[in-house]
This record gives structure tokens, C-alpha cells and sequence, in this order.
């Protein structure tokens, strides 16, 4: 049952991520992206992360989307589809020998497993780590300013002169 | 076999690739956002299930993968107001017309 489902979603995910490269209409492609979104986070209920499960549909397909089909929107006028480059040649040859490379290491080595069952809940767990003794206060602290420097960033890109 | 790591890995491997593709060959720059976006959501997958897989108790991937979907966020705020504020000057999406940094 648990296969069946893995690979449902993975083959959804690979035929979602094709599509955004495939489709002619940007929209479209954007629909697509954000089908792959909901899909990631069925991944994540299957790996056991209930919290990154519920955090990818907030920020993802609900803000991380909004945004870029607006971008779609505010530049459909000049350009309809997304033609491919000149290097569409070379860049597959990137992307497949990167693949063959990281596929090779993947399968050739020597995972550690562990036997323990996966921390359910996963709330209380990720809210120690981040804010507990020992955990990632400072890194917490720092991505507090680097949204802070985003959105500082952004709204004085997109300020009329 | 049973679905184990090396699948979700390869999954995640996979993922990357066709976002890395669609990153060097497509000229709509709104596309190439999404293609980056795709790789972040790529990295995330590995990153959970290495966290599920090799150390379960610790969740030390799923802390991580917070952390990137945060600067995805950040990155694509900034990132799609470039893009407008290139747009705004040139009228194009074009990723060969966004080339005010060349000498």
C-alpha cells in the first residue's frame, strides 16, 4: 500500500516537473508547478513530517505561487509560451550528466540506516531544535533579518522612481 | 523491493535535474523562477528523508529543510521584483534582453 503510493506521487512529481518545462502557456506551467507543490507535500506526509506537510501548502501553494502567477500575469503581454534557448542542447547534457553522476552515487552507497521508529508528532521535536538548548536560536535569529532585508529589498526595487 | 531512501533520492535527484534543465535552457525568466524553485523543493525532498531515514529522532533534515523553504521565500520576493523592475525598463521577460551587468 505504502509503494503504491510512493509511487503514484513520485511519478505525479516527475510528470508535473516535465510539465512546467513542456507546457507552451506560462500559466499553465505555473498550474503545473503547483500541482509538483501539492504533491512534495504528500511526500512529506509519506516520510513521516506532518509539519513541513502543512508548512509546504502555506507557503508554497499559498504564497510562493500567488506570487509567481502574478509575475505571470503582470508579463503575459509581451511574451506568450517559454521557448527554449540555444543551449538546449548543452544544458540537457548538464542536467543528464548530473543526473548519471548523483544517481551513481546515490545507488552506490552504503546508507546508514537507523531502526528507530520516526518521532511522530514532529512539532514539539522541530520546535526544540529550533528554539531548545543547543538548537539553531542564532540561524532563527539571522533568517528574521534576511526576510527583514528581503522585503526591505523588494519593496524599494518595485518603488516607482 | 520496498520502497526505501534510495528511491525518495533518487525522486529528489530527478527533480533536481529537470529544474536544473529547465534553469539553463528556457529564455522566460518568470520560468526559470519556477525551475528554481522546483531544485529548492528537490533539496527538500532529500533532505527529509535522509532526516527520516538515517536519523529519525532528531528531525536535525526537517529543521533544515525550514530553513530553505524560509530563503525560498526570501529569494523569490526579491527575485520576482527584479524581474518587474527589469521589465519596467526594457518591456521584456527575456532572459537575453537582462543584460544591464554586461560590459
Amino acid at each position: 500500500m505504502f509503494d503504491i503510493i510512493f509511487w503514484l506521487l513520485a511519478l505525479t512529481a516527475v510528470v508535473a516537473a516535465l510539465g512546467v518545462l513542456v507546457m507552451r502557456d506560462v500559466f499553465r506551467a505555473a498550474l503545473s508547478m503547483i500541482l509538483l507543490f501539492l504533491v512534495v507535500a504528500g511526500i512529506y506526509v509519506t516520510l513521516y513530517a506532518d509539519f513541513l506537510a502543512v508548512v509546504q501548502v502555506l507557503i508554497y501553494v499559498g504564497a510562493i505561487s500567488i506570487l509567481i502567477v502574478v509575475a505571470v500575469m503582470l508579463t503575459q503581454d509581451v511574451w506568450r509560451g517559454s521557448p527554449p534557448g540555444k543551449f538546449r542542447f548543452t544544458a540537457f547534457l548538464v542536467a543528464l550528466a548530473f543526473l548519471v553522476v548523483l544517481g551513481w552515487g546515490i545507488v552506490g552507497t552504503n546508507w546508514l540506516m537507523s531502526d528507530e521508529l520516526p518521532k511522530q508528532p514532529t512539532v514539539a521535536g522541530i520546535g526544540a531544535g529550533l528554539f531548545g538548548e543547543g538548537g539553531y536560536v542564532l540561524a532563527v535569529e539571522i533568517a528574521g533579518v534576511l526576510l527583514v532585508a528581503a522585503i526591505i529589498g523588494a519593496i524599494a526595487l518595485m518603488r516607482e522612481k | 523491493m520496498t520502497v526505501g531512501l534510495v528511491h525518495y533520492l533518487l525522486l529528489s535527484g530527478v527533480l533536481f535535474s529537470i529544474g536544473l534543465y529547465g534553469v539553463l535552457a528556457k529564455r522566460n525568466v518568470v520560468v526559470i523562477l519556477m525551475c528554481v524553485e522546483i531544485m529548492l523543493n528537490a533539496t527538500n525532498v532529500a533532505l527529509v528523508a535522509l532526516s527520516r531515514y538515517v536519523v529519525p529522532a532528531l528531525l536535525t533534515g526537517q529543521i533544515f529543510a525550514v530553513f530553505v523553504i524560509l530563503v525560498a521565500a526570501a529569494e523569490v520576493a526579491v527575485g520576482i521584483a527584479i524581474v518587474f523592475a527589469i521589465y519596467r525598463k526594457r518591456q521584456s521577460v527575456n532572459i537575453n534582453d537582462f543584460d544591464l551587468m554586461k560590459w
